[in-house]
């Protein structure tokens, strides 16, 4: 669906250059919803508004279903950003127009015909739970309800791809959740790809099929999200995922626990409980563990179960057992203090 | 009062009228002028839609000139050019060519501010949109500014009306004419005295209604 091969971009002020995306490969898919994370300045915001040409590449490639969009004149530019939505972290709302007329006058602008804006504005007010407000003004809404404006005048123009640029950063974690819901409905109900950007790992967890991990205008990992949950290589990734998932332990106890043992820390998919996996070290390798802390992170469709398991025994035992636990498909890491 | 008004009446009425009549032609040629050369100035200015320094350089210094000109310095300055385009430099057909000279400008200047207040994320939200530059500007851009440009255009109507009554030294006629000939040449302050409390009757109103209609326009 989109595809960006090799994309730089440099910005030149005055004397300065900076390079806010250096050599950046990606491939989105037809119908998943692919997310971006990294910190602030990362260069997120400049990768997705080569997807549009908002921003255009100093040198690369965006395919948009297999059209080289570079080579667009501005006609036929016009015509591929309508399809391909987006929203904003600003929401970018008329603030003289009331909500029925912010979806409308776009429309009107692309030159929809008037009956069908009517039949539009309806639908897509309703798909975004807003019916009963469509004469109030922005001014008059909350965040949450300015993003669903927002994004019901993007799929007013029924596009097959919706880019969204922060869209929950500036909402409360409720909030945050409700939208990242609607965008779940649009991908699963509508089928519009979603490529989204952003610095939350929550946000990817809950909707995304596959992630790129963003730094300094570079994608140093991508993968399935339940990948890059359960395997994060880069120093980076780890700091994203483990800062969600790890167990923080205080210093004296963790000192404690590794005198008398080994601490590990067990990864799995699915929700079916490890236990009989933890019984069966007692019973055959005579490894005692005891479960420190536990957790489980919600993907998209998919859980991942975290457990904190202090082993008690002896040494090559405990290799023994960390062996079979790993014979289980059970990721496990040991924690040094 | 009423021999006042017997004697002075009509000359007033008269004068209100040329005034208002100066003024009402010279705003709408200056917007005429001023609105697109402010639109101009927003494409073209650094990161506009169409950025171009040296459309903006010229423009930009060309307003800057202008500006600095005293209108009463203006008016002789410009005299033969007058002559030129309205044929006249007397009377209220001679005086308009000077006024929107002197006032397009300004105008240009007070659009380019309103319009610059517009969030540059919404008119990115219309090109994501594929939405043309041209109906961007007018929909977008002039829509979310109007209620700035309505403040705008107010303060030029109030700059205006001043300038009218420069225009009496080369025979505009209209109030400040009026109370130039009589009440400063011939030396009758009550003329003078009526002038000015007409004009501030006139400058309170125009700003009161600017600030009304430009809060309506605000809500919506
Ligand atoms: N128009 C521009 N001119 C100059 N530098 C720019 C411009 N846009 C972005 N940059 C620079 O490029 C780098 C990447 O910016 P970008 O906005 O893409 O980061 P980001 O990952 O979206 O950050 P954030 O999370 O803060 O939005 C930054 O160093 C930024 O200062
Ligand atoms: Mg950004």
């Amino acid at each position: 669906m989109i595809q960006l091969q090799n994309v730089s971009k440099t910005f030149v002020t005055g004397k300065n250059k900076i390079e806010a995306l250096n050599d950046v490969s990606l491939e989105i898919q037809k119908g998943e919803i692919f997310g971006v994370i990294g910190y602030s300045g990362a260069g997120k915001s400049t990768l997705i508004r080569c997807v549009n040409l908002l921003e255009h590449p100093t040198s690369g490639y965006v395919f948009v279903d297999g059209t080289d969009i570079g080579g667009l004149g501005s006609n036929d530019l016009r015509k591929l950003r309508r399809k391909i939505g987006m929203i904003f972290q600003g929401y970018n709302l008329l603030e003289t127009a009331n909500v029925y007329d912010n979806i409308a006058i776009p429309l009107k602008l692309a030159g929809v015909p008037k009956k069908v804006i009517k039949e539009r504005a309806a639908k897509y007010l309703e798909i975004v739970g807003l019916q009963d407000r469509s004469q109030a003004f922005p001014s008059q809404l909350s965040g949450g309800q300015k993003q669903r404006v927002a994004i019901a005048r993007a799929l007013a123009h029924e596009p097959e791809v919706l880019l969204s640029d922060e869209a929950t950063s500036a909402l409360d974690p409720a909030t945050t959740d409700s939208i990242l819901e609607l965008l779940l409905k649009v991908n699963r109900e509508l089928g519009i790809t979603i490529f989204l950007i952003t610095h939350e790992l929550n946000v990817i967890q809950r909707i995304c099929d596959r992630v790129a991990v963003m730094e300094k205008g570079r994608i140093i990992e991508q993968g399935s999200v339940v990948d890059i949950f359960t395997k994060p290589r880069e120093p980076l990734t780890k700091q994203f995922v483990r800062n969600e998932s790890r167990f923080k332990i205080p210093d004296p106890l963790l000192k404690e626990l590794l005198s008398t043992g080994e601490l590990v820390n067990l990864t799995f998919l699915g929700e079916s409980a490890k236990d009989p996996a933890l019984a069966t070290l007692a019973r055959k390798f005579d490894v005692l563990p005891s479960i420190i802390a536990g957790g489980i992170d919600q993907l998209k469709d998919q859980s991942i179960g975290n457990l904190l398991v202090h082993l008690k025994g002896e040494t090559g035992k405990i290799r023994d057992a960390v062996d079979f636990l790993q014979s289980e498909h059970i990721i496990v890491e040991e924690v040094i203090g | 009062m009423a021999d006042f008004l017997n004697q002075w009446g009509s000359a007033i009425w008269q004068a209100f009228i040329e005034t208002m009549e100066m003024t009402a032609i010279a705003l709408i040629l200056s917007v005429i002028v001023g609105i697109p050369l402010g639109v101009l100035l927003i494409l073209t200015r650094k990161n506009g839609q169409a950025e171009n320094q040296t459309v903006y350089a010229i423009l930009n210094t060309v307003i800057n000139v202008i500006r600095s000109i005293p209108f009463i310095i203006l008016l002789f300055l410009i005299l033969p050019v007058t002559k030129a385009v309205a044929g006249t430099t007397i009377g209220v057909q001679g005086v308009i060519f000077p006024l929107v000279v002197s006032c397009a400008p300004y105008i240009a200047r007070l659009m380019e501010s309103a319009m610059l207040e517009v969030d540059r994320g919404v008119i990115e939200a219309y090109q994501s949109m594929g939405i043309s530059t041209p109906k961007i500007v007018w929909y977008v851009v002039i829509r979310e500014a109007r209620s700035s440009i309505v403040l705008g255009l107010t303060i030029a109507t109030i700059g205006l009306i001043g300038e009218t009554a420069m225009a009496g030294l080369v025979g505009g006629g209209g109030l400040g004419d009026l109370a130039y000939q009589f009440g400063y040449t011939r030396f009758q302050p009550d003329v003078m005295y009526a002038v000015i409390i007409i004009l501030i009757v006139i400058v309170q109103c125009i700003q009161s209604f600017g600030n009304a209609f430009a809060r309506r326009l605000k809500k919506n």
